[in-house]
C-alpha cells in the first residue's frame, strides 16, 4: 500500500486521476478493511489535511460545509444547531466521540451506506454534493448522488469538495430521529428525517421527509408536502407515518426483520415531523432529539 | 511497502520504519514498546485502545499510524505528570473505578478528553463523555463517581 498526503485540493485530485482514493478520517475505510469487508486500497491519498476542505461558511446562497468538517465540527457549530437542526441531530449520533472527531460529513455522504445518519436530513433540506475532478466541478443533488448501497454516482477521480445547504425559510425546522438498540457505537436500525414550514396558526405548509435503511439508499417519501400540508403537527405526523411505511423497501438483517423495520420507520418519520414542527413554531428541542426528547431509543 | 514515519508520541519525536497499513494501536504497542495502551477488542468497538490525537479522543485500532504523523499523540504514559498521577488516575483509585483494569487506560483518556474540553460536566455529559468505552467489571457506577471527582478537584 503507498499513501501519500494532499495538503491542496489540486493535490488530491491529481492523484485521484492517477488512480488514489481518498481517505479523511478512516472511520469506514479502515474500519472496514480491518473487518474485511474490502481490502485497503493500493494507492491512498489522506485529504484530512487540506485546509479548503475544513470550514463551515454561512452566506445569501446559504451554507457550505467542507467535505473534511467532522462530526464533532458540526454539533459545534451554531448555525449548523440553529437552522440546520436535523444535520446536528444526526452528526451527535454518530458512533461515539471518537468517531465524531474522526469521521467527516464527506466521508458519510461519499461511503454511501443506506444506514447513514447525514443523509436523510441532507435530503429533506435540499443539499448538493459539490464534486471536484481534474476535469472541473460539479454540484448534484443528494437524489442523484446515491444509486445503491456503497454506490454514487460520483466518478472515482471526483472529490467531493464541500456540502452546500440552501438559506432555510422563516418559520421552519428539521429534525431526525433513528431507531437504535443502543446509544452508542451503532448504526440506525432505521432512521426519519423531516423539514417543515409552518403558517401562522402552526398548521404546516409544505415538508419533506426521508428514511434511513429501508432501501438500497437514503429515499424520500414522496409527496409528503401534498400528504402533511394545510394540517396540524399531529395529523401530518400521522400522514407521515402511514406514507413513510408504504415507501420503505426494507430488507431483514440480523438487525432487524423488514416487517419490524417498516413499521418502525413509520413510527421515527412520525415523530420527525412532530419534532421539526415544534421547532419551526419556535420551540426548543435540544440536539439530538433521540436524547432530548426520549425518542428513538428506549429509555 | 514498508516507509519511515514521524511520530510524536508523549512530547517524544519517534521515527518508525512501518507498513503503511498497519494501526497506531500495534505501532505505539510493538515499536515503541508503549503497552499502557490495551487491545480490546481491535475493532472499533471497545474503546480499550483509546489515545488523545492533538487532545481528542481516537481508537488507535482503528487508526492508521501514518495518519497520526506529524500530530501530537497522548498515551496513558503520558497523562502523569511530575507531580504525580493526574487527578483522573487518582479519582479513579480513590472511588474504586478499577477491577481488573483492562479498560482504564482507555477510560482515563477519554475521560481527561473530556475534562480538557468540559470542565464541569453533567452526568449526561459524562455518560457521552465515556460512550464509547466498554468496561466489563465495573457496572461503571464508581467510573462515573471518578470523573464527576476529577471533575470537582480539577
Ligand atoms: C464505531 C463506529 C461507529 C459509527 N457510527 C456511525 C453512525 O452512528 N452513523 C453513521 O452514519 N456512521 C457511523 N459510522 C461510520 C463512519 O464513522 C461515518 O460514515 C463517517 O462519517 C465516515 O467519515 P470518514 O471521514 O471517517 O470516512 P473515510 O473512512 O475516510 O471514507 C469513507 C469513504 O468515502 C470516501 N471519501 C471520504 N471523503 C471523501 C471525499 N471528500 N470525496 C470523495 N470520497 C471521499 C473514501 O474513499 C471511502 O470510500 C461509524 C463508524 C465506526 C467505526
Ligand atoms: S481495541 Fe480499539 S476499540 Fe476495541
Ligand atoms: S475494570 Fe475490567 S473491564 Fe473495566
Amino acid at each position: 500500500m503507498t499513501f501519500t498526503r494532499a495538503t491542496t485540493i489540486e493535490e488530491a485530485v491529481t492523484a485521484m486521476a492517477a488512480g488514489a482514493r481518498p481517505i479523511a478520517g478512516g472511520s469506514d475505510l479502515v474500519v472496514g478493511a480491518r473487518q474485511g469487508k474490502a481490502p485497503l486500497p493500493d494507492v491512498l491519498v489522506a485529504i484530512d489535511r487540506i485546509d479548503d476542505l475544513r470550514g463551515i461558511e454561512t452566506s445569501g446562497q446559504g451554507l457550505r460545509v467542507g467535505a473534511g468538517v467532522t462530526h464533532a465540527e458540526l454539533i459545534g457549530n451554531e448555525t449548523v444547531v440553529s437552522s440546520y437542526t436535523a444535520v446536528a441531530d444526526a452528526a451527535a449520533l454518530v458512533g461515539s466521540p471518537a468517531t465524531r472527531n474522526v469521521g467527516t460529513i464527506g466521508g458519510n455522504v461519499m461511503n454511501a451506506s443506506p444506514a447513514m445518519d447525514t443523509g436523510a436530513p441532507l435530503l429533506v433540506l435540499d443539499g448538493h454534493a459539490v464534486l471536484k475532478s481534474v476535469d472541473g466541478s460539479r454540484s448534484v443533488n443528494m437524489a442523484d448522488l446515491w444509486t445503491g448501497p456503497g454506490r454514487t454516482s460520483a466518478d472515482p477521480g471526483e472529490l467531493c469538495v464541500a456540502i452546500e445547504l440552501p438559506p432555510q425559510p422563516e418559520r421552519s425546522g428539521s429534525a431526525y430521529v433513528r431507531l437504535e438498540y443502543r446509544r452508542a457505537m451503532e448504526i440506525a436500525v432505521v432512521g426519519a428525517a423531516a423539514a417543515v414550514t409552518v403558517s401562522e396558526d402552526g398548521t404546516i405548509e409544505t415538508g419533506r421527509v426521508a428514511l434511513t435503511a429501508v432501501g438500497p439508499a437514503i429515499i424520500e417519501v414522496a409527496d409528503a408536502s401534498v400528504l402533511m400540508s394545510g394540517r396540524d403537527a399531529k395529523e401530518a405526523g400521522a400522514a407521515a407515518e402511514t406514507a413513510a411505511s408504504k415507501s420503505a423497501t426494507p430488507i431483514s438483517d440480523l438487525r432487524a426483520g423488514d416487517d419490524y423495520r417498516r413499521h418502525t420507520v413509520g413510527v421515527m418519520a412520525r415523530r420527525a415531523v412532530k419534532a421539526a414542527a415544534a421547532r419551526a413554531r419556535g420551540e426548543t428541542i435540544a440536539v439530538p432529539v433521540n436524547r432530548s426528547a426520549g425518542v428513538g431509543a428506549a429509555s | 511497502m514498508s516507509e519511515s514515519l514521524s511520530l510524536t508520541v508523549n512530547g517524544v519525536a519517534y521515527s518508525v520504519n512501518v507498513d503503511m497499513g498497519r494501526n497506531l494501536l500495534s505501532v505505539l504497542r510493538g515499536e515503541l514498546g508503549l503497552t499502557g495502551t490495551k487491545e480490546g477488542c481491535d475493532d472499533c468497538e471497545c474503546g480499550a485502545c483509546m489515545v488523545l490525537i492533538d487532545g481528542k479522543p481516537v481508537n488507535s485500532c482503528s487508526f492508521l499510524a501514518v495518519q497520526a504523523a506529524d500530530r501530537s499523540v497522548t498515551t496513558i504514559e503520558g497523562v502523569v505528570t511530575p507531580e504525580g498521577l493526574d487527578q483522573v488516575q487518582q479519582a479513579f483509585l480513590e472511588k474504586g473505578g478499577v477491577q481488573c483494569g483492562f479498560c482504564t487506560p482507555g477510560m482515563i483518556m477519554s475521560a481527561r478528553a473530556l475534562l480538557d474540553q468540559c470542565p464541569d460536566p453533567s452526568e449526561e455529559e459524562i455518560k457521552i463523555g465515556l460512550s464509547g468505552n466498554l468496561c466489563r467489571c465495573t457496572g461503571y457506577s464508581r467510573i462515573l463517581a471518578a470523573v464527576a471527582l476529577a471533575a470537582a478537584a480539577d
